[in-house]
């Protein structure tokens, strides 16, 4: 029989028919799965909560002849749902990742970007940094594994490394004062410092930035990964910050 | 393909919800076959539905005049609101018999992807309706999903400031399905159970 098993992350579900749902599942070593679960809407239903959006899962797929996958058997690796759902800014935070994700990815094997969600979203669920912080730092390491990093130690425009002095979405990061559009919104060292902790992961740096610097950046991560997607993420509006 | 009129019916039934090309074909066909199928009946039905079910402005329920007659029922606690998704979530609350009070329908679920947020949900009329002190419970019952949770967190957390006694319904087991699924004696027991937050 043509079945085949992996981890995944569930990024989202659409109602089909009267109890079913179309789940959409990044996978570990299959790229992004949608596939059919049955009966998933009845309380009663064999799945619970497994095929809940942020769950982390262990699933058994029956490839059929309809071009959509069919969810036999699932098993929970990865609670995160539930310490998700309840803090509000932190289900706000997992969405746009979802969605983010959703969209780096197709049916390739994309083995870094099913690793990072899955440590954001753990994180996530544990508390461990504050939710708009987990999110710029997931946005812009999974725009760098996508090969759409800012432009951070050089300018964009031209490659000079010397005097950087505003950040250009079009232009993809920072540009020199050479080569910066009049008007450009002028940005210092500092926020190339941030950028780079957020790549990075320094935590301790970032919890000690001014709140008003962090959610100038998050507008700048936000203008960045909705300038390379064709369509805008939905979710980046109902951020809570 | 059909030609013509058939296509254009089975176009029509398949945009309905939850129904998929193959059942818009059966069901056209059913519509085109059947002799004893009152075909005039249904359309004047359809007609009606649109002209005459309003939807009430206390509660969002579904109704046949400005307020439903749940709102209209003077035998019904005006203390105590329940907090549900959709009109159809009301009647599934309703047959379990547990609850004797009002309604609100949000008319969904907080859903960034689908880009719903809490402006597009009638929030904003539930805190009015909390304003006058009249109502001292609120019974946040909406699906045990992803969704359905964030929205009463987020609910939770706004009703926090104001003075009056929050629960929310409880299922036990973690669960992932539509409330209008469950069964009396679950949903009736959830009532029941349901938990101060
Ligand atoms: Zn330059
Ligand atoms: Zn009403």
């Amino acid at each position: 029989m043509p079945t085949y098993r992996d981890e995944g992350i569930i990024l989202r579900t659409f109602n089909l028919g009267e109890a079913d749902r179309i789940v959409t599942i990044l996978t570990r070593s299959h790229g992004k799965v949608r596939a059919v679960a049955k009966g998933v809407r009845r309380t009663a239903s064999k799945f619970g909560s497994r095929l809940e959006p942020f769950m982390v899962t262990d699933v058994q797929f029956y490839q059929g002849r309809s071009s959509l996958d069919t969810i036999q058997q699932a098993e929970t690796l990865g609670p995160y749902g539930a310490d998700i759902a309840g803090h509000y800014d932190r289900f706000t935070a997992a969405s746009v990742m979802a969605e983010t994700a959703e969209r780096l990815t197709d049916a390739e094997k994309a083995t870094n970007q099913y690793t990072l969600l899955l440590g954001a979203l753990r994180s996530l669920s544990r508390g461990e940094h504050a939710p708009h912080l987990t999110l710029d730092s997931y946005l812009m390491r999974a725009f760098s594994l996508a090969g759409w990093s800012p432009s951070l130690d050089t300018c964009s425009r031209c490659g000079s490394p010397e005097d950087l002095t505003a950040f250009v979405v079009h232009f993809g990061g920072m540009v020199c004062a050479t080569c910066a559009p009049p008007g450009s919104a002028r940005v210092g060292s500092d926020t190339v410092e941030i950028f780079e902790a957020l790549l990075t992961g320094q935590w301790d740096f970032l919890e000690s930035v001014d709140r008003r610097h962090l959610a100038r950046v998050s507008s700048l991560i936000s203008a960045h990964t909705q300038w390379h997607l064709e369509r805008a993420l939905k979710s980046l509006e109902h951020v809570a910050r | 393909m059909y030609d013509g009129i058939v296509q254009e019916l089975i176009d029509e039934l398949g945009r309905l919800p939850g129904v998929g090309p193959k059942s818009a074909q059966r069901i056209a066909f059913h519509i085109l076959q059947t002799e004893s199928f009152d075909v005039s009946r249904l359309a004047q039905v359809l007609t009606d539905v649109r002209e005459k079910v309003k939807f009430c402005e206390i509660c969002g329920n579904v109704g046949e005049e400005s307020r439903c007659g749940i709102c209209r029922d003077a035998r019904r606690d005006p203390s105590s609101i329940c907090v549900v998704e959709e009109a159809k979530d009301v009647v599934a609350i309703e047959r379990t018999r547990e609850f004797r009070g009002l309604y609100h329908v949000l008319g969904g679920s907080i859903s960034p992807m689908d880009g719903v947020g809490p402006d597009d949900l009638r929030i904003r009329q539930l805190l009015t309706r909390l304003s006058d002190g009249t109502v001292t419970e609120v019974i946040i019952a909406t699906d045990p999903n992803m969704e359905g949770e964030a929205t009463a967190t987020y609910i939770t957390r706004l009703l926090a400031s104001i003075e009056v006694k929050v629960s929310r319904l409880a299922f036990g087991l973690p669960v992932g399905g539509d409330l209008e699924y469950a069964d009396e004696v679950t949903l009736g027991r959830a009532f029941e159970g349901r938990r101060t937050v």
